[in-house]
C-alpha cells in the first residue's frame, strides 16, 4: 500500500514539474470554454429546461466539462502511451518481472496525475467561468464531497479503459489507431461535446450506461444535485461496477497476454 | 549589376530547396506509416470521424431548435465546413508545427540546424500525416451539403468566393501554425497555448458570429484576424450582415490578411530562430 502511495505521488509530482504546460493548458481549456458556453447560451436562450438543466446549469457543465477534460483523460492521454511504447520495445518484460502488481501500479500513477490535474487544470477555468458567466456551483460541502468520490471514480473507469488500449499493443504492437477511436468514444459518450440527457431515443439510452458517462455525465450531475439519497448510491454503484468489471477484463487480457505473446526485444 | 541576378537565383533556390526537402521527407514518414496499415486505416477514419462528432453534435443541437443565433442548420454548415476545411488544408501541410516545442526540450532541434536544409521545412515535414486528410475530408463533406441545401443568389463573385475563402483561410492558419511554432522557441512546453488559436479557432469559427459577446469577435476581427477565415467570406455569400458593421468588400480581403499574417509569422519565426540557445544535450 505504502508503494503504491509513493508511486501516486510520484505521478502528481511528475505532472506537477510542467508548469508552462500547465498554464497554456488552463489557458486552452478556458478558450475552449468560452466558446462552448456562449454556444450553450444560444441554445438555452431558445430551449430553457432543455435536457433538464436550467441556464446556469448548463453552463457549470460546460466549465466542469473543461475542468475534468485532462483529469478523467476523455480524449486519452497520460500513462498509455507510455505503456504502449514498453511493450513495443519489449521493455515492459523487465516490469513483469518486478514485485509489484503490473496494473495497480499504473494506476497508482495515473491516480496523482489525475489529482494534479484536478487542481493544476480544474480550479483555474472553473473560477474563470465562474466570473464570466452566472454558474450554479453548491454551497454545501457534502454534495462538493460526493462529487470528488464520484470523480475519482471516474478517473479509475478512465484508467480501466486505457489499460485495455495499452494492452491492445501486445497484439497490435503500434497503439495509436485504438487509442484514437477510445479517445473518440471518450468525448462523444462522456457528454463533452454534449450533455447526454440531449442525446435523442436509443442513441441517448445508449450513451448512458456505456462506461464513459461516469467520466463526465455522472459526475457532473452529483454536483449539480441532480443524483442525491438512492440517486447518489445508484450512481456510486454504475461507476464502480464499471470499474470493477472492465478492471477484471484488464487483469484477464494481461494474464493472456503474458502467457501467450512473445515478448519482443534484445 | 552582375551580383544581382544570383541573389535572386539564390533566394529562389532556397525556397525550391525547402519544398524540395519538405516532398522528401513527408514521402519518408509516409512509407515509414504505410508499415503499420492496420493503424493508418484506423487513424484516418479516426481523424475523419473526430471532426465528424463535433459536426453530430451541432445536429444534436439543431435536433432541438431551429436556428442557433439565428442562423440555420445550412448556414452554420457553411461556416463549419469552410472553417474545418482551410483547417484541414492548414493541418496537413503544417500539423507537425506544434512539436517544436519538444524538440527545443530534448535537444533534437540541434540535428535539423546542421542539415543544409531549411529548418521550417524540415520542422514542418517531421512525421507528416497523410491521415489528417480525414479532417479534409470531413469538412468538405459537409461544406458540400451545405451548398447543395443553401438557398443562395449565386453571382460570379459569391463563386468566386467559395475557393478564394478556403484558401486563404488555410493560409491563415498556416500563418497561426507558424507563429505558434515560433513562440515556442521561448515557450518550450507551451505547445496548448498554439492549439487554442488552431484548434479553438477552428472549433469558434464553426458557429455564426451573432452568439459570441461583441468583443470575442472584435478581438478575432482585428487583433488575431481568424474571421477571415470563413466568417465575413461566407456572411457576403449568405447575404447577412457581420455584428460590427463593416462594409461589404472587407468580405473580400482574405488573401490581403492572408500576406500580412504569413509576413509577420516569417518574421516571428527568424527571430525565434535567432534567439534559439541548444539545451546542450
Amino acid at each position: 500500500m505504502r508503494l503504491y502511495t509513493v508511486v501516486a505521488a510520484g505521478g502528481f509530482r511528475r505532472y506537477a514539474t510542467y508548469r508552462m504546460a500547465t498554464a497554456a493548458g488552463v489557458f486552452t481549456n478556458t478558450v475552449f470554454g468560452f466558446i462552448m458556453a456562449y454556444a450553450y447560451v444560444a441554445l438555452w436562450d431558445q430551449r430553457p429546461q432543455l435536457g433538464g438543466y436550467d441556464m446556469s446549469q448548463a453552463l457549470t457543465y460546460v466549465w466542469l466539462g473543461q475542468a475534468l477534460l485532462m483529469t478523467c483523460a476523455m480524449m486519452g492521454g497520460g500513462f498509455e502511451d507510455e505503456l504502449i511504447e514498453r511493450i513495443r520495445t519489449g521493455d515492459v518484460a523487465v516490469d513483469l518481472y518486478r514485485p509489484v502488481d503490473l496494473q495497480l501500479w499504473w494506476m497508482a500513477g495515473d491516480l496523482g496525475r489525475a489529482a494534479f490535474h484536478l487542481l493544476g487544470r480544474g480550479i483555474v477555468p472553473m473560477l474563470l467561468g465562474s466570473l464570466a458567466f452566472d454558474l450554479a456551483l453548491p454551497a454545501s460541502p457534502g454534495i462538493w464531497l460526493a462529487f470528488l468520490v464520484s470523480v475519482t471514480l471516474g478517473v479509475v473507469v478512465s484508467f480501466a479503459i486505457r489499460y485495455l488500449v495499452a494492452l491492445s499493443a501486445f497484439w497490435l504492437l503500434d497503439g495509436a489507431g485504438v487509442s484514437q477511436m477510445t479517445a473518440l468514444a471518450g468525448m462523444f459518450f462522456s457528454g463533452m461535446l454534449l450533455p447526454l440527457t440531449l442525446f435523442p431515443g436509443v442513441l441517448g439510452d445508449v450513451a448512458r450506461v456505456l462506461p464513459w458517462s461516469s467520466l463526465l455525465q455522472v459526475p457532473a450531475d452529483v454536483l449539480l444535485g441532480k443524483r442525491t439519497g438512492w440517486g447518489l448510491v445508484e450512481a456510486y454503484a454504475f461507476q464502480g461496477g464499471w470499474a470493477l468489471t472492465l478492471l477484471l477484463v484488464g487483469r484477464l487480457v494481461q494474464s493472456v497476454a503474458t502467457r501467450r505473446v512473445v515478448v519482443q526485444g534484445g | 549589376m552582375a551580383d544581382a541576378p544570383e541573389v535572386v537565383f539564390v533566394e529562389r533556390s532556397r525556397l525550391v530547396e525547402g519544398v524540395r526537402a519538405y516532398g522528401l521527407i513527408a514521402a519518408m514518414w509516409l512509407r515509414s506509416t504505410m508499415a503499420y496499415r492496420a493503424s493508418f486505416a484506423m487513424t484516418a477514419f479516426g481523424n475523419f470521424a473526430a471532426t465528424a462528432f463535433d459536426f453530430v453534435a451541432i445536429l444534436l443541437m439543431f435536433s432541438h431548435v431551429d436556428a442557433l443565433g439565428g442562423y440555420t442548420l445550412p448556414e452554420v454548415a457553411l461556416l463549419y465546413g469552410a472553417a474545418g476545411t482551410a483547417f484541414g488544408l492548414a493541418d496537413l501541410v503544417l500539423g507537425s508545427m506544434d512539436r517544436l516545442g519538444r524538440r527545443v526540450r530534448d535537444g533534437t532541434l540541434d540535428t535539423l540546424l546542421v542539415r543544409p536544409v531549411p529548418v521550417l521545412a524540415q520542422v514542418a515535414a517531421d512525421r507528416f500525416a497523410l491521415r489528417r486528410l480525414g479532417r479534409i475530408t470531413q469538412g468538405g463533406l459537409v461544406l458540400g451539403y451545405a451548398l447543395v441545401t443553401l438557398d443562395i443568389a449565386w453571382t460570379p463573385l459569391k463563386v468566386v468566393m467559395i475557393p478564394l475563402m478556403l484558401l486563404s483561410g488555410a493560409a491563415i492558419f498556416a500563418a497561426v501554425f507558424v507563429a505558434g511554432a515560433a513562440f515556442q522557441f521561448f515557450a518550450q512546453d507551451a505547445s496548448e497555448v498554439q492549439n487554442s488559436f488552431t484548434y479553438g479557432g477552428n472549433t469558434l469559427l464553426q458557429y455564426p458570429p451573432s452568439i459570441f459577446a461583441k468583443d470575442l469577435v472584435r478581438g478575432v476581427t482585428f487583433v488575431v484576424p481568424l474571421a477571415f477565415v470563413n466568417w465575413l467570406p461566407a456572411l457576403y455569400v449568405l447575404g447577412r450582415d457581420y455584428p460590427l458593421g463593416l462594409p461589404d468588400w472587407v468580405a473580400f480581403l482574405p488573401p490581403v490578411v492572408a500576406g500580412l499574417c504569413w509576413l509577420l509569422a516569417g518574421l516571428a519565426w527568424r527571430v525565434g530562430l535567432r534567439a534559439y540557445r541548444s539545451t546542450g544535450s
